[in-house]
């Protein structure tokens, strides 16, 4: 795949597009990058490669001048640069496809590409040169557009091919793609890295920022790895592997080894049939979904998300009404016709732990202890009903601070102001407060730190063992895997099936989240 | 017959003359609002450019020294919005109340501090006004029936700011669709991002938006008091500025179809004058209360779904950040 590119570096020893030294950028207490070198080879595509957050789209932003690094160095060409703004990097010969795209819905593709660089005062000067040049560029790399074509009009693999136009034709020789894929269906995917692959033997220089292996192992030459805003290593994809990216991602392997005894099952808790539901827009984002729960179990539903798991838990949650079938849930139904609001569900006994937390599971601007009694306000916790009792529900809260460990423990603290796992903890204590005899669970560890991801863990462990019915939804397959007694596969808002946790692997879950489903398991 | 036709015109006539601060205004709320600037403070900048007009024709005795004087004082006040809402990302409703506040008030306070009439400025003279122009062959087209009549009362004899109004629609047009300035100016009223990254400055783009605004809002406000009027009456814009953006919205923030709603409310206001007083078969005399509340109500009842859907720049509103 490399063979080209290799001979021009060695003929010409600083033939580096792009370099980078010593690139350090914060924002507030956050280090998003620190010391970041790298060298980019002319004429090839060079990944770079790093979990979410790791800080690979600040350093994009640096180089295409959003950001501005608050120390190191750049040279383009060998050339030491300066780039403050974005129009520097334009001249410098550098484009960017941002991961969510820079283009304006209301106007045509035309008035798209032209914007920035319109070739005259007046628009009429440049259109014809645009319309050829945009003709042009479609022909040499394979992507042809109308110039005419509104972009509201245009789906997100053409949307992504005005924007790589638009770089293009402002002279770009370097460009950086930010996560390019996430957006796309496999076809619109290998028909970008196949233009790609065009532009790079016309000597552009691809930079391409992702989280997925696979895609860095297909068409990159060679590979940098980042980890929690470090630069933490170098390779030619040709001589490393996808295990040994991974590992340099993540850093030490992390276990998700949850200790905890075979499950001590009793009656059904939580009994779905044939639920199905649409979007606002009509789409069917649930079908036909069934399944049930047992008290002293963790049912874990994996899959990527937006694949139906957000409005199965909705409907668990009595946060929407489903379309299709119904719910059995401690004797009573949620169904079209007899819809139960989530006040209703959390009076039988249904404790949520809400996939976001910032929009459903806290107000960031109260206080811990305004928190901590949401959902009780109107019980005698809170007051008697008409006055609150301040007292009382600080100490009730001190309380549960004390029992989770949730720092620092102050009451009176916002919401806003604690750590993401601190949050998580807070809507913890709160939901297991009232003992729920069917917990629904969205993604209990995400933005959590490591130690507080233990304890969440041995909560819900504790949780099942006290014989709750417990439903976890985690993009974490690793999590999913270490929770769950049971695993339910979504994908498209279907069931795929349903395995036992011990009796399955990454591989056989990773096929199923792909839609194709499994013989062989129970 | 011949009556009715008169009639008819000189209404027509009133139309345009009523309509002229609402159209310059409504150009000023399309420029401002289409770079993603909520301009309710239309207002004020009116109100200000028709309170400098007066206060500086009655001391200088020119009125161009009047026009440009109320061009710079309405300029100024955009930028005090724009330093509020573009430099310092403050809330664009709040800025632009305070400055309708700050106009309501200052110019009263100034004009008794320099006149003391009780916040009018004093009359001035024909010579001190923008007059009506005469058009060439009037007199000689008058022979023509119809025809003559239409070019004497319609066409011939406004102000040379109406003219201007008139010229600024298609201008404005011009300038938003054919130009790279307007191209920006759209994109960043869209997707303020999409600019940015195209490496063009964001807050400049906005603040020339602003400043063109306030030339207009400048223009209207001296047609008021040194064309249309005599001199300056304590708020003497009478809500004009929220009957423009009113017609901003009607007219999708496009100054063509803005213009023809700025001319539907000059119409319903040359109407209710006319029919005052008038008993009407029917119905009788419609009382001067309703009358003067006509224009409101058109407003009430065109937002509440006789027109289409507005579709408001989608970054209307939203301090950038990047």
């Amino acid at each position: 795949m490399s063979e080209t590119q290799n001979e021009t570096s060695g003929a010409n020893a600083a033939r580096y597009a792009l370099e980078l030294q010593g690139i350090s950028k914060s924002f507030g207490l956050v280090r998003a990058n620190r010391d970041i070198n790298l060298k980019i080879e002319t004429g090839t595509i060079h990944g770079i490669i790093g979990e979410n957050g790791a800080g690979k789209s600040t350093l994009m932003n640096i180089l295409f001048g959003m950001h501005r690094a608050d120390s190191g160095k750049m040279f383009v060409d060998g050339q030491k640069t300066k780039i403050r703004t974005s129009a520097d990097a334009i001249a410098h010969g550098i484009g960017m496809v941002h991961q969510h795209f820079m283009l304006v819905n209301r106007f045509s593709v035309l008035e798209n590409v032209m914007l920035g660089s319109e070739g005259g005062s007046l628009l009429k000067q440049g259109k014809q040169a645009t319309i050829a040049r945009l003709q042009e560029l479609g022909e040499t790399y394979g992507m042809v557009v109308d110039p005419h074509a509104l972009i509201s009009d245009l789906n997100v693999g053409m949307r992504q091919r005005v924007e790589i136009l638009k770089a293009l034709k402002g002279g770009a020789r370097i460009l950086i793609l930010d996560e390019p894929t996430g957006v796309l269906t496999p076809q619109e995917t290998e028909q970008l890295f196949e233009i790609l692959r065009v532009l790079r033997a016309d000597g552009v220089t691809v930079l391409l920022i992702t989280h997925k292996l696979a895609e860095i192992m297909e068409i990159t030459d060679n590979v940098s790895i980042m980890r929690a805003g470090k630069m933490v290593g170098h390779r030619a994809t040709a001589d490393t592997s996808p295990q040994e990216l991974a590992e340099l991602m993540v850093g030490r392997k992390v276990l998700l080894n949850v200790d905890k005894d075979a499950p001590q099952t009793n009656d059904v808790l939580l009994d779905v049939q044939g639920l199905g539901a649409m979007s606002s827009r009509g789409h069917r984002i649930l079908d036909d979904v069934s399944f049930h729960v047992k008290g002293g179990e963790i049912l874990g539903i994996a899959g990527v998300s937006g694949n139906g798991q957000t409005p199965l838990m909705e409907i668990l949650t009595g946060m929407r009404i489903p379309d299709r079938g119904h719910v059995e849930i401690l004797g009573e139904t949620i169904s079209h016709d007899a819809p139960k609001t989530p006040k209703q569900l959390r009076e039988i006994g249904v404790g949520h732990i809400p996939e976001d937390r910032h929009v459903h599971g806290l107000v960031l601007d109260f206080e811990a202890q305004e928190n901590m009694i949401l959902g009780y306000h109107d019980g005698a916790l809170s007051g008697d009903g008409r006055l609150m009792d301040r007292a009382g529900i600080r100490t009730h809260c001190e309380t549960q601070m004390e029992k989770y460990d949730v720092r620092p423990r102050d009451p009176l603290l916002p919401a806003a102001n604690f750590s993401g796992g601190n949050q998580q903890k807070i809507v913890i204590a709160r939901e297991m407060y009232s003992h729920p005899k069917v917990l629904i669970v969205g993604q209990p560890t995400r933005g959590v730190d490591v130690g507080a991801i233990e304890f969440i863990h041995k909560q819900l462990i504790a949780l099942r063992d006290a014989g709750c019915a417990i439903v976890v939804v985690s993009v974490e397959l690793d999590e999913v895997m270490g929770l769950s007694d049971r695993i339910m596969v979504m994908n498209d808002g279907k069931n795929i099936g349903i395995v036992d946790a011990d009796k399955t692997d990454t591989n056989m879950l990773g096929l199923m989240m792909a839609g194709i489903e499994q013989e062989a398991v129970a | 017959m011949a009556d009715f036709m008169l009639q008819l015109l000189l209404t027509f006539d009133a139309t345009l003359r009523l309509a002229t601060p609402l159209i310059l205004c409504a150009m000023a709320g399309i420029f401002s609002e289409r770079s993603g600037i909520v301009d309710i403070s239309l207002e004020g900048k009116l109100l200000t450019g028709a309170f400098v007009a007066a206060a500086i024709t009655t001391l200088t005795g020119s009125p161009w020294l009047g026009l440009m004087a109320a061009i710079c004082a309405s300029v100024f006040m955009s930028m005090i919005h724009g330093f509020a809402c573009i430099t310092h990302r403050g809330d664009q409703v709040v800025s632009g109340l305070a400055i309708n506040i700050l106009a309501s008030g200052l110019t009263i306070i100034i004009g008794i501090a320099l006149f003391k009439k009780g916040g009018q400025t004093p009359a001035l003279s024909s010579d001190e006004r923008f007059r009506g122009i005469e058009w060439f062959g009037v007199n000689m087209m008058d022979n023509i029936p119809v025809i003559g009549t239409i070019y004497r009362q319609l066409i011939s004899g406004h102000s040379l700011l109406v003219y201007a109004a008139l010229l600024a629609v298609p201008l404005c047009a011009f300038i938003l669709y054919r130009t790279r300035f307007g191209l920006r100016l759209r994109a960043v009223g869209e997707k303020p991002e999409s600019v940015d990254s195209a490496g063009v400055s964001v807050a400049w783009l906005r603040y020339r938006a602003l400043i063109i605004g306030g030339v207009f809002c400048g223009i209207a406000g001296a047609y008021l008091s040194i064309s249309h009027g005599a001199n300056f009456v304590r708020e003497m814009s009478a809500g004009k500025g929220y009957i423009a953006l009113a017609a901003v919205i009607f007219g999708n923030w496009r100054p063509i179809k803005a213009f023809y709603a700025c001319l539907l409310f000059g119409f319903l206001d040359a109407a209710t004058s006319r029919l005052q007083g008038v008993d009407i078969p029917l119905i009788g005399e419609i009382p001067i209360q309703l009358m003067l509340a006509i224009p409101y109500i058109v407003t009430v009842l065109l937002l509440a779904g006789f027109i289409g859907r507005p579709t408001p720049p989608a970054a209307i509103g939203v301090p950038y950040e990047k």
